[in-house]
């Protein structure tokens, strides 16, 4: 290998790395802030978690036992000299700081030298809160008893899969339905209805949700699952109608005619041979959808904001960064309690999921 | 077998009455099976139960319903004449996807356009007087500024970062592995990145430690702690720090597109750049970006038309404060929380008028396609 090809290899892989390792801080800093005690994410910054250097104190000298300390002037101490305004600040000379602690009057003076050090002080504790809801309690230095409540979100953890499930499950019926439809069997207004389709794939959702939310609540179907799922049914379903006509179109046509010719019927073709065919589809369809429905909020805001009882995760969490958005101990761990499943999903069925994204990228 | 029992059923009367029957039954049928699903949701929101006992119930009777729907009409159907099989059967398996659609999304679009004309409470007509005051008052002109640096600044950096990345980890040993990294933030939801980005631009007061990443780095290098997407005496700017967040998770959207579309470009035509000794610089600008420029397209529009609807982060970072409110939280805010539908309405319009260029697009490429 060439010297000019090493050089430039290290440079792809480096710049690659530093994006790499851009994308992936943000995320980080929340994931090891969940394991942190409430305290310590308060204190100090997530990053402490890794080897750094921390001024600890070596010794305190007491300036009350030193006769004739000019505080309003220069003062010395183990050999360092300043005034009270740069030895507040700290004053550093070798490998040694001294500062000064508390007011001019009162304090002390500490004698700090550098060394290494992690914070590893791990807890699951953030989870227990937002999982199990548990309270805290915490006892200050003044003896008062200070209750943490905690955060439940496993309500809201069930209620997005009881949403997102049947979500996700009946436009995929639906559609693959409608595709096969459109793909095996003629009728009158088939082309204008696939041109509907294909119109309707990039309206945006804002445009129904007022008249909807209308009509729901005649029926007073709002905040009930059914009113939720038969939304994103209706939302996701130009999509996936259109992403399963393009796989259902291009199955082979031998196939399909020689299990007509044998007398099966439409429904039979479509349930026995069509659909276990397009498996590939499908699958890609409802992580896509899957995903979709799980980290939205508009929706759910909409649609089952009037129920609270049945919030979704996102709404759970958009609520708490509202009303408690410096409990970062819930914030951290609730996030991560939201991310969960997607992120299962997404390790798992990577290779489904890109398939999907790339097709499903047009959704209005 | 079916088929010979329908047709071996008696003649005359008998067939008019068993025609009958059928047709009353497939208006009845679904209107039973719609009812009771509804009654079971009524009933199920009403309910004591344990809230994964609902759930789970909920689930199985959703799914199962629409199936058994579509099950129980194709047997009616069938067991029609033959004829009246293959002339109402597509109508059974296309139906539904199209009641749905006209119920959930063209419907309401018409809908959406008259309630735009109506005053407030959609009960007295007003005209075009909603847009007027949406666009001679300051409430949607800030919307729109911000919308245009949500669509210019999102868009641009996630498909330039999005094409960096391809092009660096198409060279690289680490391609999947570093992939996966940028890619992962796709499966985040907003409201969970504006958790995590809320994170790293946390402030602190100057005395204490800062906890955010971004004013811990501000303050060692000697500045002040900033109160970043608050910081008003920047405004329009401070959106950047919204937008930054989309850009996050957008880029490996644009990076895993654009990453399939360079794997298509032929070996030998780089091959032929290289011999003719094109730098490396070269052959990007001159070969690559000229040969995915369709993908380039795909990935930018789509791109655009969802910063366009941008909602959650902009809402749950903000609220819309600090001037950064854009179309569709404007659109939330008039439509749900001020309960003004006339206005909310004509937000919508504005939304969907802003798409229709696409809307247009993917129509006439669907007509050159000869495949339907």
């Amino acid at each position: 290998m060439t010297r000019q090809r090493w050089t430039g290899a290290l440079l792809v892989n480096g710049a690659l790395f530093l994006l790499v390792l851009l994308w992936t801080i943000p995320t980080l800093g929340i994931f090891i802030s969940s394991f942190r005690d409430r305290f310590d994410i308060q204190t100090s910054g997530w990053w402490t978690v890794f080897p750094h250097r921390e001024w600890e104190t070596v010794a305190v000298v007491d300036p009350n036992e030193i006769p004739d300390l000019d505080r309003q002037g220069v003062m010395e101490f183990e050999g360092v000299t300043g005034t009270f305004e740069e030895l507040r600040a700290g004053i550093e000379s070798g490998d040694v700081r001294v500062q000064w602690v508390g007011n001019r009057r009162l304090g002390r003076v500490e004698v700090q030298k550098q060394v290494w050090t992690v914070n590893l002080d791990f807890t699951l504790d953030n989870y227990q809160q937002v999982i199990g809801g548990k309270d805290f309690e915490i006892v200050d230095e003044e003896g008062n008893v200070e209750v943490i409540p905690g955060d439940d979100m496993s309500n809201a953890f069930l209620n997005s899969l009881a949403v997102a499930v049947p979500s996700t499950i009946i436009p995929i019926l639906i559609a693959a339905f409608a595709a096969y439809a459109f793909a095996w069997m003629n009728f009158p207004g088939r082309r204008i209805l696939f041109i509907i389709v294909v119109g309707l794939l990039v309206v945006p959702l804002q445009i129904a949700l007022v008249p909807v939310l209308d009509v729901y609540g005649d029926l007073e179907l709002n905040g009930t699952f059914l009113a939720i799922w038969l939304a994103h049914t209706g939302f996701g379903l130009a999509l996936a109608t259109y992403l399963l006509f393009n796989y259902i179109a291009t199955l082979p046509r031998e196939t399909l005619e020689s299990a007509f010719i044998d007398g099966a019927s439409h429904f039979t073709v479509f349930t026995r041979l069509v659909l276990p065919l397009s498996v590939p589809a499908l699958a890609s369809f409802a992580i896509f959808q899957f995903l979709w429905v799980w980290n939205d909020y508009l929706v759910a805001l909409v649609f089952l904001g009037s129920n609270p009882e049945f919030e979704v995760v996102t709404q759970r969490l958009a609520d708490i960064t509202g009303s408690r958005g410096n409990d970062w101990h819930l914030l951290t761990a609730g996030a991560f309690v939201s991310m969960i499943l997607p992120l299962i999903v997404f390790i798992s069925l990577q290779r489904y999921f890109v398939r999907g994204l790339m097709a499903g990228s047009v959704k209005g | 077998m079916e088929y010979e029992e329908t047709t071996q059923e008696a003649s005359g009367v008998g067939r008019i009455l068993a025609w009958l029957g059928r047709f009353v039954l497939a208006i009845l049928i679904p209107l039973i099976a719609f009812a009771v699903l509804y009654a079971g949701f009524i009933f199920l929101r009403d309910s004591n139960a344990p809230k994964w006992l609902i759930a789970l119930i909920a689930i199985i009777w959703g799914v199962g319903g629409v199936a058994l729907l579509y099950w129980v009409f194709n047997g009616l159907v069938e067991r029609l004449p033959d004829q009246w099989t293959s002339r109402l059967q597509p109508f059974v398996f296309v139906g539904p996807a199209v009641a749905i659609l006209f119920a959930y999304l063209l419907l309401p679009s018409v809908r959406t356009l008259w309630l735009s004309l109506l005053d407030r409470d959609g009960t007295e007509f007003v005209g075009f007087q909603n847009y007027v005051d949406l666009f001679s008052e300051r409430l949607l002109q800030e919307a729109i500024r911000n919308n245009i640096l949500w669509i210019v600044f999102g868009s641009t950096f996630s498909v330039v970062s999005g094409l960096l990345i391809a092009v660096l980890a198409d060279r690289s040993r680490f391609e999947r592995v570093s992939k996966s990294f940028i890619f992962l933030p796709m499966a985040i939801s907003f409201v969970g990145a504006s958790v995590i980005w809320n994170f790293i631009y946390e402030v602190r007061p100057v005395e204490l430690p800062q906890i955010g990443l971004l004013n811990a780095i501000l303050v060692g290098l000697g500045g002040d702690p900033k109160s970043w997407y608050a910081w008003v005496d920047i405004a329009p700017w401070n959106n950047l720090f919204l937008i930054v967040i989309v850009i996050w998770l957008q880029t490996g959207f644009a990076m895993v597109l654009f990453s399939a579309a360079l794997k298509g470009i032929p070996e030998e035509l780089l091959e032929a750049g290289r011999v003719d000794g094109a730098t490396e610089v070269q052959i990007f600008f001159r070969i690559m970006i000229p040969y995915i420029r369709g993908t380039i397209i795909t990935v930018w529009t789509t791109i655009v038309i969802f910063t366009l609807k941008i909602f959650d982060v902009v809402w749950v970072m903000t609220g819309g404060q600090f001037g950064t409110h854009v179309i569709a939280t404007q659109f939330y805010r008039q439509a749900f929380t001020a309960r003004n539908s006339g206005i909310g309405s004509a937000i919508a319009i504005i939304l969907l008028v802003a798409v229709i260029p696409v809307l247009i697009y993917n129509l006439r490429q669907f007509r050159e396609q000869e495949a339907f």
